[in-house]
């Protein structure tokens, strides 16, 4: 029973392909995918909208937005319908384009913005049988149309023809630039552990359990490593605190979409959190174990209820960075890539491969511990070597 | 060692978010529609005007005066004087005003008539819920709807009703103390000319001849 419960999805799928020809069938089931891809996560982004509201909200001791809840009544449903009105006013505000503005460029950035975000979640594996494609280069394919995003954002920068448009689009270039490296090198590491680039194949390999305990890459010390560096990538990946600089509002108003009003600003906005929920689903697939249970006592709960609530967790997680984290400075953050993730995420693809040569032995467990925090402890007092904090002395302020 | 500081930061904003569910004392917003800040004692939003007893119309303290009319910066006071008098609160007939109107959407709050009215008439609401659908005649708030009983004013600032109270009783007891010693005064006049008529008439003329 909890079989077919974990299925229901494949086996709809299957019947509803059944009515149409033969010959259509492939075509039929896309189709299907595609819509079940395009209704779910735009629904998730939209509760998504509101979790971030009230949580940070409640962080800063507020009660966030707590008033529309079904019309014409007086049920509030805590303000979870926010996000209807949200919709209706983007979708009924004027579409500005500036005169100077490069039309044609200004019109295609937002549609190119999304498109490579919803093909990455071709290869993302949902549930048990519950990848759109069973992709055998699944993980390039991500990566590869992960940086299709990057020219999106340099085209709305670009057409806008406004200064702060184009300054948050090169900051957006230099940072995706550069967290791009540490985030597929600290990916490398599974990929040389499992031997596969298919996600599917990934998962399998996590979905066995010693002692009740599921061999989730995070529980192994590259594999946590690999995973703090990969999560501070896919924030920098997704523009969030505290790497927030093409869109810092307090220094260039809104990085390259300020010239972006109605459904297209919401565009850019459905764009990145989907391209966030993207790289999300992409971590937990590669470190927590996609949608295998961590124990095997709750194998019973349905695979794309373990998935959507460690997606649901780690968004927490970023919601939670956001409200505490200031953004960093410019020469901080490539300081931070280049001096810091890069030279660990190098050191982790080493310590993987150390790994695999120890074999099943104990001993791999220590060696391989001590050598990525002595790597870590190193590389952070490097990082924070020549740096004298103190009172900051304003020399033609005062 | 680098991130130590990041894991306090993040522990301080959970400590927030989780006792904000907890204690109520944390959370500093007040739910307006349904819930109000009591106002403090020196709120002020637009004036009104005080009148003591039960009925507003007898018991209206404006003497028509029109200085807060001249005084107000926006000019947004208006005022009709009335062409008979009735008596105030000291039995001194006085003018009342016929229309008293101010515009609210004029009205800057800035408490100048208040200070410039020397019968302690004109005083400051603390009403602020005042928007209306009308934009010309809702905000034009007339005499009939300006009047509030002193009551009234106690209530809203009491520290600044009891001065005022106080004033206008040493005002009373001042005019009360006059009366009583003009009326003395007058008593004795009369015994003193009816206990010595000679000496007090020769009196009368002296003045005239003290004059000349």
């Amino acid at each position: 029973m909890f079989n077919s419960l974990d299925q229901i999805f494949v086996t709809a799928l299957h019947w509803l392909v059944s009515f149409v020809p033969e010959a259509l069938r492939p075509l039929a089931s896309s189709l299907v995918c595609i819509a079940f891809i395009l209704s779910v996560f735009p629904g998730v982004f939209a509760i998504t909208t509101i979790f971030e509201r009230k949580g940070i909200g409640r962080i800063q001791n507020r009660y966030g937005p707590n008033r529309v809840g079904i019309p014409f009544t007086k049920i509030r449903l805590c303000g979870f319908g926010q996000f209807i009105p949200d919709g209706i006013k983007s979708l009924t505000k004027e579409d500005i384009v500036p005169r100077a503005a490069d039309k044609i460029v200004h019109f295609l950035a937002p549609v190119v913005m999304l498109i490579p975000v919803m093909l990455a979640y071709a290869v993302l594996p949902f549930g048990k049988n519950m990848s759109v494609t069973d992709y055998d280069a699944g993980l390039l394919f991500f990566f590869a149309v992960g940086g299709a995003v990057e020219l999106s954002v340099f085209m709305a920068g670009w057409s806008s023809r406004n200064k702060y448009s184009l300054l948050g689009a090169m900051r957006a270039i230099a940072q995706m630039v550069s967290y791009e490296i540490p985030l597929i090198l600290s990916a490398v590491t599974v990929v040389m552990i499992v031997g596969s680039l298919n996600l599917s194949e990934i998962v399998k390999h996590q979905n066995q359990y010693t002692f009740g305990i599921a061999h989730w890459f995070v529980f192994t010390p590259w594999g946590l490593a690999g995973f703090i560096l990969f999560f501070i990538a896919s924030l920098a990946e997704s523009n969030r605190t505290p790497f927030d600089l093409p869109e810092a509002e307090s220094e260039i108003i809104a990085g390259y979409f300020t010239e972006y009003s109605g459904f297209k600003f919401a565009l850019f906005f459905l764009g990145e959190y989907l391209g966030m929920f993207a790289i999300i689903g992409l971590g937990i697939t590669l470190f927590l174990g996609g949608w295998t249970s961590p124990v095997s006592f709750l194998t019973w709960i349905p695979s794309y209820v373990w998935f959507l609530s460690k997606l649901m967790a780690i968004v927490f997680v970023f919601i939670w960075i956001r409200a505490t984290l200031p953004r960093l400075r410019m020469d901080q953050l490539m300081n931070f890539a280049w001096k810091f993730m890069l030279p660990l995420a190098l050191i982790n693809i080493l310590v993987a491969g150390i790994w695999h040569y120890l074999g099943a032995d104990w001993q791999r467990w220590p060696v391989c511990a001590a050598i990525i925090f002595g790597a870590y402890a190193v590389l952070g007092r490097g990082l924070m070597h020549n740096q004298k904090l103190g009172k900051r002395i304003y020399r033609y302020a005062e | 060692m680098l991130g130590e500081q990041i894991i306090k930061g993040m522990a301080v904003t959970a400590r927030n978010f989780f006792g904000s569910y907890v204690s109520k004392e944390r959370l500093t917003t007040v739910q307006y529609p349904e819930e109000h800040l009591v106002p403090k004692e020196n709120t002020r939003q637009f004036p009104f005007l005080v009148y003591d007893g039960d009925d507003w119309e007898k018991g209206l303290r404006c003497v028509a005066c029109q200085i807060c009319e001249k005084e107000c910066p926006p000019k947004c006071i208006y005022i009709v004087k009335s062409k008979d008098k009735k008596p105030d609160y000291k039995g001194q007939p006085q003018l009342y005003p016929l229309t008293f109107d101010i515009d609210i959407s004029v009205c800057m709050s800035c408490q100048i008539c208040v200070e410039v009215c020397p019968f302690e008439s004109i005083k400051m609401d603390t009403k602020f819920e005042l928007s209306t659908g009308d934009r010309f005649g809702g905000l034009l708030i007339s005499k009939d709807k300006l009047a509030k009983s002193n009551g009234y004013y106690q209530r809203i600032h009491p520290q600044d009703a009891a001065d005022s109270d106080a004033v206008i009783a040493a005002e009373k007891a001042k005019a009360e103390a006059k009366a009583k010693a003009a009326a003395e005064a007058k008593a004795k006049a009369a015994t003193a000319a009816m206990a010595a008529p000679p000496a007090a008439a020769p009196a009368p003329p002296a003045n005239p001849g003290q004059k000349s």
